[in-house]
């Protein structure tokens, strides 16, 4: 039995959530995750001695030893350096991009839904538009145009996320309109405007943070794909999904060049994918078990 | 029926339609200057010139859209600036081996992610639930080029059991299908569980259940069945990921499909080719819903469409 069984119950939700949170094992795994990627990027100076830009090409391609926890690359650079200050890179793409996404898609589901009519049906013509391009292909179609780099990247991959943000709000404030608490502040007088900002936004809220820690998973295994290709944040800045495309001509001579960047990119997005999970079920108790 | 698929169709042109000229005009408009990309920073003003000349790049933007349309219209993508054959001939040489690979992805993905999310759903909340949840989670969080990559050093420089590239012979397929394959498997099972777990209350479950039928009877004929048009939908729709996920699992595994031209594409600056390949992932794409929205009516007598 955990602590948090006998806390009194609190009327806040932030205390219902974070209770609900704790115990479930999944969540707490994927907080563990993400948890350890947070602090592994603002460490990473503290956690490593070396530099994960200098090369020495006396040491390359190395097992793991000692000196180095996980062995050197093809340029004889440090591979836990590379994958600590790799997880900044990894936090700061992910956050701008999902960041761009909302900042974009969640007004627009927020019109779309609140205001009807004709927007709305050209505010869904154009999501249906950049879904038929699906996100990956979006992403890449972006970058191959407006060139490769940190900035570039984040505005592709960011924009390729608009669509799940906007249609998401948008069926939220759909129902909750419908709901019984907006008739009665309407009917004690309240404007449009005033509904959509005391009552309806932050109802549609909840979804948006679930929907945004999903996304964080979804736009690391994004951003990395663009990286492996080559088409993503440009060498020698340390990004896993660069450091897979480029070591994996070495695959037969020096696995760990592949497996440890890797490993990195599927831990990171496992952590947000459970925690994701973990707060959709804690923000709504109804859908537990469900999916 | 009929009139029903000659709008669907309609909408299916309306859609690459405007694919198409958001393609075109995303290469037009966003910043940079095509033909001195395609140059190359070497070029003489002259040299860029006259390949801006070629491409049609000189002619007003309303002129190249008419152009772009009318060609659009004849099953004319233009001509690829590498190798100066007409797009459609650079696509059809690589359509075969990319449908290949998804076709039996998308095999697999079914027959074992239908399977496996419908035993998670008999079993909800037990061991062999969290068995299925956790492989789940590993096919919906795992880099597909990653896997790809770790399937190669297992089994073509370990076991030496598989090609580690190419498209030869019958066994060149297996891996990189597997590594397409494993995220949809994932999201498939993920879709069926749900959706079974939520037909195992119905009242005709429990109608079977009492007249006798076997467990496994009223598991895999009363209630898979009807769980299934959930998981058709995801089946389609996931059909977009599988494409983008191809691009990356070509690379990785040299498969000479549509996916590795279009990243050699966009390295050799080929715009146009870049610009024909949007255009037909977009239509696979749509057709491949439509296909699906069209099946349902096939399998469930309750859809109708007039």
């Amino acid at each position: 039995m955990t602590p948090f069984d006998e806390a009194p119950h609190s009327a806040s939700l932030r205390g219902d959530t974070l209770r609900r949170l704790a115990r479930s094992p999944s969540a707490v795994v994927g907080v563990v995750l993400v948890g350890a990627l947070i602090l592994a990027g603002v460490l990473a100076p503290w956690l490593t001695g070396h530099d994960p830009v200098q090369q020495n090409l006396r040491a390359v391609l190395q097992a793991p030893s000692l000196a180095h926890p996980l062995g050197t690359d093809q340029l004889g650079r440090d591979i836990l350096a590379r994958i600590l200050f790799g997880a900044r890179l990894t936090l700061f793409i992910g956050a701008f991009a999902v960041a761009v996404g909302m900042v974009v898609g969640v007004p627009l589901g927020v019109v779309s839904g609140f205001y009807r009519g004709t927007i709305d049906m050209v505010v869904q013509r154009v999501m249906d538009l950049m879904l038929s391009f699906t996100s990956f292909l979006l992403a890449l179609t972006l970058v191959a145009l407006l060139g490769v780099g940190l900035t570039n990247v984040i505005v592709a991959v960011g924009i390729s996320t608009i669509p799940r943000f906007a249609r998401l709000v948008r069926s939220s404030v759909l129902s909750i309109r419908e709901v019984s608490y907006i008739e009665a502040s309407t009917a004690l007088g309240a404007r449009g405007r005033r509904v959509l900002w005391r009552h309806v936004l932050p109802n549609a809220l909840a979804p948006v943070i679930v929907q945004a820690t999903l996304s964080m998973g979804a736009t690391i295994l994004t951003a990395a794909g663009l990286g492996f290709l080559g088409l993503g944040v440009q060498p020698p800045t340390p990004e896993w999904g660069a450091m897979l495309g480029e070591g994996r001509n070495y695959i037969f001579s020096q696995p760990s060049v592949t497996t440890f960047p890797g490993l990195a990119i599927f831990l990171a997005v496992v952590g947000f994918n459970l925690l994701g999970d973990g707060l959709r079920d804690a923000l709504d108790p109804q859908l537990r078990g469900r999916r | 029926m009929t009139a029903y698929v000659v709008q669907r169709l309609m909408g299916v042109v309306i859609t690459v339609f405007f694919v198409a000229i958001t393609v075109f005009l995303m290469v037009r408009l966003l910043p940079g200057d095509p033909a001195r990309v395609i140059a190359g920073v070497l070029a003489s003003e002259a040299e860029v010139d006259r390949l801006r000349e070629r491409l049609g790049l000189d002619e007003p933007l309303w002129r190249q859209g008419v152009i772009f349309v009318s060609g659009l219209a004849r099953g004319d993508l233009g001509t690829s600036a590498r190798t100066s054959n007409p797009v459609t001939t650079e696509i059809g040489a690589r359509f075969g081996a990319t449908m290949r690979l998804a076709i039996v992805s998308t095999v697999l993905a079914v027959l074992i992610g239908v399977p496996l999310g419908a035993y998670a759903a008999t079993r909800a909340g037990r061991i062999e639930d969290l068995f299925v949840s956790t492989v789940v989670l590993f096919g919906i969080s795992m880099p597909v080029y990653w896997l790809g990559l770790m399937l190669i050093l297992l089994f073509s420089i370990r076991l030496r059991w598989l090609p580690a590239a190419g498209a030869e012979g019958l066994l060149a397929v297996v891996l990189p299908a597997f590594t397409l394959a494993f995220f949809s498997m994932a999201f498939i099972a993920r879709i069926t569980r749900s959706s079974m777990l939520e037909v195992l209350h119905q009242d005709y479950v429990r109608t079977a259940r009492a007249k006798g039928a076997k467990q496994r009877e009223v598991i895999w004929r009363h209630a898979l069945r009807n769980a299934l048009a959930p998981v058709i939908t995801v089946i389609g729709l996931q059909f977009g990921e599988l494409l983008g996920g191809a691009i990356l699992t070509e690379t990785v595994f040299a498969w000479p499909g549509l996916g590795r031209l279009l990243v050699d594409s966009i390295f050799a600056r080929d715009y146009p080719t870049v610009q024909g390949l949007v255009i037909v992932f977009a239509l696979l794409f749509a057709l491949v819903n439509l296909a699906i929205d069209l099946f349902y009516s096939v399998i469930d007598p309750r859809v109708r469409y007039g």
